[in-house]
């Protein structure tokens, strides 16, 4: 007999449990564009190149096009779809669609799945290949433009939205608490 | 039918910032793309391109894919539908690449051999890649360069005069004191716009339903009724949300392969681009060799004009690529000459891709202003002045309006030019050497037919139905405030509903052409209700609909030189020790008519300018020259600006009052790409001394010119 070349595995998506059978060649992108209907999360380039398929894993940035999704079990995900409070958006969203940070759309949701990251990240007191200091207890690095435009950079946008998307970063990234600095608000 | 001048702001809606009526969709992931609306018993297309450059296919080996788990049908040559591609359509007779599988012959590395339909999307991928197909090579010719000896003067292209001459070039060059003679290169770029191309079609009732990432429906449908000889009332195109454009997304073989597929399998069937296949399928901006001449009096004034511009085309089409037109508007001279030439390669056929022609065209031109400026010890800003003309240079029609120095002067205010020293590579800040550029820019304004309809509805709102195309310019948003203005209400209560063919005909997104032409069908849709609707009449359950058809007024229209004008300012750091070239900021001005939406017009500006970075200094497909395909044809071989590499952009424009037009609108689209590459050029001279005639502007060629500088300076002083 062939080896199985399927198998029925469960996704937790934005805090609900979907049960699916996949191919096991499927990647979680697929598996949540094509399968589960969440097509929030967009396919730009299929090969880790591009940002677009962004969404966070166990709290973490990761492209989804580069994700088997039967690799995906048991790990805690968060699509654009998981992002807003029912229908008060979050402050990141609220900020992009005030600031214009974008223009098409459809880099957007990995954008703002970045960007939740990076405050994040940024919040944590992890360096970035800009950060002046790396010492251990060198403490959080303000937030400036610079410092934003280096961890945003794995998400392009072929619009040009990148001058009001980075202001809108640094608008959320205050209002979540972060020191900004020469972010040109 | 009325033409006078309405949007001036009644309510006031027109010209005051608004966020997008869609944007909710956008930040939440609701908004559907074309790859994303889901159907029963879908299908899935895959494309299988030629790996060879030029030859024919010999066998298309389909039978052990067939038997592979889930697929469908695999369709080629041997066994497609017949298309019909001897048609004049709305801008002309169709590309060849759109009649896919209709004979063996292969024309460049990527075209179409067959379509693997299968079940799922893995399914149909694996057989594609599983699909052999074998060839009977032939030699086959990619290599574009200066001087090619097969080029030739194309004759008769119906989208663009070749030439244009007035007076005595060479007689002229010989009487000017100063001459500046040079060429310039830029290389083949590619859209790519972030959505690939998809394209969903079914057979719905009798009629062709085919769900689309297009910058136009009404441009779709007609061209697929056309090909498979239909009625064109039983082809509707919808194309809701589009993941951008920039000239790429018209007619292109994805939609072709659904239509094939679905029509032989009677099931919806889905065929989406894959990145690399992008790269071969919907086009891109040719590369040019240029070389331009100006002779001028000492103090500036231009005796001679002469601009020429190569460019390629494919075998099987032409295309210019029309780098020559910006001599055209921009300045006069007592003799001038523009002329464009071609040499047919076996690759792609180029396509329009953001500012086709004006892009490249000015990095060459605005780059060789500022070698005459410098050449004439004159501020280049000056320069321009000296040169503006009074009527359109080749045509001696008036300008509708051109505030170009409007914009120079507001430029330069803001951007602190008047501190500038004009000394090139005196500038220093550790290992930085700093400098600034400028260059102007312009576009056409143009404007095509549409028709609209716009209903007063008995609950108070107002629907505007208009079959315009948002691929990113904020059009729903934009016809929001233009209908709100016209109808003299508020935005909130209007609905715009674009983006299907079913709304009937209008303008396509393109050549800065599409809020302008929507605009004025929805203004004149919106006049006609208004005057229908008695004060304190009642509406009756089904609404009452005006609607509205410009193609008679458009056709009306004065001839007039009719283009958006700007000034380009940028500021560069050249690092000394590696060669990279870092922009600190963009500043753009530009005179282009009304601005309807000032929130989404600066991100189209930027975006404009950002492309212009991106030109400067990243793009470039490489193409080699043994297989005749691209090397890396992907988001990491081909890069275009990232965060990283864009710093604070700004930009704003100056009145532009246009007395004789009805909507007063010029376009914006394109314009902020033109002269930002050869603004950025020029402050990298101003940083180093060292002029960059070849694009983009590579940390080894800045280092390599900077080496050969040191050495011609050695030889000078040896010689000395």
């Amino acid at each position: 007999m062939a080896p199985s070349t399927s198998s029925a595995i469960t996704l937790n998506i934005n805090g609900e449990k979907y049960t699916l059978p996949v191919d096991h060649r499927t990647t979680l992108l697929d598996a949540l564009r094509e399968q589960l209907d969440l097509t929030g999360t967009k396919k730009g380039c299929d090969q880790g190149q591009c940002g677009a398929c962004t969404v966070l894993l166990d709290g973490r940035r990761a492209v989804s096009c580069l994700q088997l999704a039967v690799a995906a079990e048991g790990r805690a995900i968060t699509t654009i779809e998981g992002v807003a409070d029912g229908e008060r958006l979050h402050p990141v969203q609220q900020a992009f669609l005030d600031l214009d940070g974008y223009q098409c759309g459809y880099c957007t949701p990995g954008q703002i799945c970045s960007a939740l990251a990076v405050i994040e990240e940024h919040a944590a007191g992890w360096p970035s290949a800009v950060t002046d200091d790396v010492r251990p207890d060198a403490g959080v690095p303000a937030l400036t433009a610079e410092e934003i435009r280096e961890r945003m950079s794995g998400n392009l946008c072929r619009c040009g939205a990148y001058v009001s998307i980075v202001q809108a970063v640094a608008q959320a990234a205050e209002a979540a608490g972060a020191e900004v600095k020469e972010a040109a608000l | 039918m009325t033409t006078t001048t309405r949007i001036a702001a009644v309510t006031g809606a027109v010209g005051s910032a608004r966020t997008r009526v869609e944007g909710r969709d956008k930040v939440t992931g609701a908004a559907r793309y074309a790859g994303e609306i889901p159907f029963a018993e879908l299908a899935h297309g895959w494309l299988v391109l030629s790996t060879v450059a030029r030859g024919r296919i010999r066998s298309v080996d389909d039978a052990p894919v067939l038997a592979m788990p889930g697929v469908l049908t695999v369709l080629h040559h041997g066994n497609a539908p017949r298309v019909e591609t001897d048609y004049v359509g709305m801008l002309g007779r169709p590309n060849p690449v759109l009649g896919i599988f209709q004979h063996d012959r292969v024309p460049f590395v990527g075209w179409p051999v067959a379509l693997v339909v299968a079940e799922t999307s893995e399914q149909a991928r694996e057989a594609a890649e599983a699909l052999v197909v074998r060839y009977d090579e032939e030699p086959h010719d990619v290599a574009f360069f200066a001087g090619h000896p097969s080029a030739y003067t194309p004759q008769d292209n119906p989208m663009l005069q070749a030439e244009t001459e007035k007076g005595d070039v060479e007689a002229q060059l010989d009487a000017s004191p100063v001459v500046v003679d040079e060429e310039y290169t830029t290389p083949e770029e590619h859209h790519n716009p972030m959505e690939p191309h998809a394209a969903t079609a079914r057979w719905d009732g009798g009629r062709l339903d085919v769900v689309d990432s297009n910058q136009g429906s009404t441009w779709v449908a007609s061209e697929l009724a056309q090909l498979f000889s239909l009625d064109p009332a039983s082809v509707r195109v919808r194309s809701e949300h589009v993941g951008g454009a920039f000239g790429s997304k018209g007619l292109s073989p994805h939609q072709v392969a659904a239509v094939m597929a679905t029509t032989v399998l009677h099931r919806p069937v889905r065929v989406v681009l894959t990145r690399r296949q992008m790269f071969s399928l919907v086009g891109f901006r040719s590369p040019t060799a240029q070389r331009i001449r100006l002779g001028a009096d000492a103090d500036g004034r231009l005796r001679a004009f002469d601009h020429q511009a190569l460019s390629l085309t494919s075998t099987v089409h032409e295309f210019i690529e029309s780098s020559a037109v910006l001599g055209r508007v921009m300045y006069d001279a007592d003799a001038h000459h523009t002329l464009h030439r071609l040499v047919r390669l076996d690759v792609p056929t180029p396509a329009w891709m953001r500012a086709p022609g004006e892009a490249p065209g000015s990095f060459a031109l605005e780059s060789a202003l500022d070698e005459l400026a410098a050449k004439c010890g004159m501020d280049p800003i000056a320069l321009r002045a000296r040169n503006e003309p009074e009527t359109g240079p080749v045509s001696g029609l008036p300008f509708s309006s051109r505030n170009v120095l409007a914009c120079f002067e507001e430029g330069a205010r803001r951007f602190g030019w008047a501190d500038r020293d004009p000394r090139p590579g005196l500038r220093r800040e550790g290992r930085w050497l700093l400098g600034t550029g400028t260059a102007a820019a312009t576009y056409p304004s143009g404007v095509g037919p549409s028709t609209a309809a716009v209903t007063a509805e008995s609950d108070g709102t107002f629907t505007v139905r208009i079959n315009a195309a948002d691929i990113g310019t904020g059009a729903r948003t934009a016809m929001t405030l233009v209908a709100a203005d016209a109808l003299e209400v508020d935005p909130d209560r209007i609905r715009v509903r674009i983006a299907d063919s079913d709304l009937g005909p209008a303008m396509f997104a393109g050549g800065s052409m599409g809020t302008r032409s929507w605009a004025w069908a929805v203004t004149v849709a919106a006049d006609e209700l208004r005057e229908r609707l008695s004060p304190g009449g009642g509406i009756p359950p089904e609404g009452i609909t005006a609607r509205s058809n410009t193609a008679e007024a458009i056709g009306a229209l004065a001839k007039k030189e009719r283009h958006s004008f700007g000034a380009q300012f940028a500021e560069v750091a050249v690092d000394v020790a590696t060669g990279e070239v870092r922009v600190r900021r963009l500043l753009g001005i530009y005179a282009a008519g009304t601005i309807v939406n000032p929130l989404t017009a600066r991100s189209q500006f930027i975006g404009g300018m950002t492309w212009g970075l991106s030109m400067a200094l990243h793009e470039e497909a490489i193409r080699d020259r043994a297989s005749g395909g691209h090397v890396g044809a992907d988001l990491a071989g081909y890069h275009f600006a990232a965060h990283a590499d864009v710093p604070l952009i700004e930009a704003d424009w100056v009145d532009d009052p246009v007395p004789d037009d009805p909507v007063g609108i010029k376009g914006i689209g394109e314009i902020g790409v033109v002269g930002v590459a050869a603004a950025i050029a020029n402050a990298v001279w101003h940083a180093t001394g060292v002029r960059h005639r070849d694009l983009p502007i590579r940390p080894d060629r800045v280092l390599r010119a900077a080496d050969g500088a040191r050495h011609r300076a050695a030889e000078g002083a040896r010689n000395a």
